[in-house]
């Protein structure tokens, strides 16, 4: 297999009861790629990305992260999610520890660093995302974008080969978006795989390296955002994006 | 002119405390208080109860309380991690023992296993304090355990997503991540939990324990029968309530404060 292949994904299906919300995914990422992926909600676009670490169980189908299996029952699926970033529409911090304990807990429990190392490591994330003095904080007392930016310390905290973002500006105020897609951007800029949930369509066309458009379960088109975004083949693409950048 | 409905609704407030004031006063007027006083709070017969009342009866009553509640705790979340369990066998067995134990009234299930167990069996309780505590235990794990998995459940399904997400397995996630905010929300309810229990320790009179293991309510049974007066059972309430009132009033500042905290 390629080295370079990151994240692979084949003929993936998933079903909550009687909803096929994934009809046959298949999706590659190389390393160092931000693939966007777009769509209307209900999509299945979400869904897809939390089959990326195993938080939804495939009902068919195989992915493959970093040459681990994920979809094997023998995969240890602890192990391969350290591996993995990701980060949430609703934050999801741990309410009852502050911004460095966040950004530390998974370093001490998980990977087992010492509470020096780990604090350390912390403290130099929460600065490069932009917040410093916020050590101490907790989650209730930071705004919206404080928070998802803790979020993406804390993931980034575990060293991840790839991070997965899910809607990750969705749930915040106009006028905190712009923060977290910097960082998110500067991220990208260096080197980090990423796969960008995302409805920020000037994110998409100006960070993404390739953009999918997925509706109904399935990927309807993909290629870098100056095809996909600037100039879409598919109707439904063109449908979507009208509807999404007319308001 | 009709009266209006603001009017109407003072006039009600008003009659209700001119009743609730003649209630008081015929009650002061009736009730035979020197009778009263003589069969149910003589003060010589209060004044024998002490020290035993504390230094013994109290001490067992809450002995067998702390051993109802740890033990209750500690088999409380067990069945509370398994109802919430992918394993179904785990999930059938927590749900039949709680519908079980929450079924049967204590007092019927003290005697079974007090009693009923050595008789049928021939093995005799290795110690007082387990044989009442041991039912006791069980009964509130039964209990404990609703209250725990309905915490459990309050904690948004979003941090077990995050911390599996970083790689913690589902135990670590719920030591490290899960429980300690479901504490959070069940505190208040375990600690109702716990004036429960120190009640519900009045039951294990039943089973005819010795003398150095009498709880309150056997104590002031026991001073009713010695005494030929009801007054060492009017002082055993007293000392229930001496321990009962401080905990629900700490339940109902925790509730206050928790309420402001959510505003």
């Amino acid at each position: 297999m390629n080295s370079d292949v990151v994240v692979s994904i084949t003929d993936l299906n998933k079903s909550f009861g009687d909803n096929h919300v994934l009809r046959g995914i298949d999706l590659q990422v190389q390393r160092g790629e931000v693939v966007c992926i777009i769509g209307p909600s209900g999509s299945g676009k979400s869904t897809l990305l939390r089959c990326v670490n195993m938080l939804e169980t495939p009902t068919a189908g195989t992915v493959v992260v970093l040459g681990r299996e994920l979809t094997d029952i023998d995969c240890d699926l602890d192990e391969a999610r350290a591996h993995i970033g990701m980060v949430f529409q609703q934050f999801n911090l741990f309410p009852h520890m502050t911004a460095l304990e966040n950004v530390c807990v998974a370093q001490r429990k998980v990977l087992k660093r010492s509470e020096d190392e780990a604090a350390t490591i912390a403290h130099g994330l929460l600065a490069r995302v932009g917040l410093v003095e916020k050590d101490n904080a907790y989650p209730a007392q930071l705004s919206g974008g404080q928070q998802q930016r803790v979020a993406i310390a804390r993931a980034l905290a575990m060293n991840p080969d790839v991070m997965l973002f899910d809607e990750a500006t969705s749930a915040l105020d106009p006028e905190l978006i712009g923060e977290v897609l910097q960082v998110m951007q500067s991220l990208a800029q260096e080197g980090m795989t990423m796969l960008v949930v995302t409805h920020e369509m000037g994110f998409a066309k100006g960070v993404a390296d390739r953009v999918v458009f997925m509706d109904g379960g399935v990927i309807i088109e993909q290629g870098p955002p100056s095809q996909v975004i600037s100039a879409p083949v598919e109707e439904r693409t063109r449908a979507f994006l009208s509807s999404v950048l007319n308001h | 002119m009709a009266i209006s409905k603001r009017k109407k609704a003072q006039y009600r407030r008003i009659t209700v405390y001119v009743l609730s004031v003649i209630a008081l006063l015929a009650m002061v007027l009736v009730v035979d208080w020197g009778r009263l006083q003589s069969a149910m709070f003589q003060w010589d017969i209060v004044v024998e109860q002490f020290p035993d009342i504390l230094t013994s009866a109290a001490k067992n009553t809450i002995i067998f309380t702390i051993l109802g509640f740890a033990g209750g705790l500690s088999f409380g979340l067990l069945f509370a991690l398994m109802r919430l369990s992918t394993i179904r066998p785990y999930r059938w067995f927590a749900a039949t023992y709680i519908e079980i134990f929450r079924g049967i009234p204590l007092l019927v299930t003290l005697l079974i296993l007090g009693f009923g167990i050595p008789i049928a069996t021939g093995w005799r309780w290795p110690n007082p304090y387990l044989q009442g505590a041991v039912p006791l235990a069980l009964v509130a794990s039964a209990y404990m355990a609703e209250t725990i998995r309905a915490g459990i459940e309050a904690v948004p399904k979003g941090q077990m997503e995050a911390a599996r997400s970083l790689g913690m397995s589902y135990s670590r996630a719920m030591i490290t991540i899960i429980i300690p905010q479901a504490l959070r929300i069940i505190v208040p309810p375990l600690t109702n939990e716990f004036v429960l229990l120190i009640k519900d320790t009045s039951l294990i009179s039943v089973l005819g324990v010795t003398a150095g293991t009498r709880d309150l309510a056997r104590f002031g049974r026991d001073g009713v029968n010695h005494t030929a007066n009801a007054t060492p059972l009017i002082v055993a309430g007293l000392v229930y309530l001496a321990m009962t009132v401080p905990l629900t009033q700490l339940v109902a500042w925790m509730e206050r404060r928790e309420k402001a905290a959510s505003r």
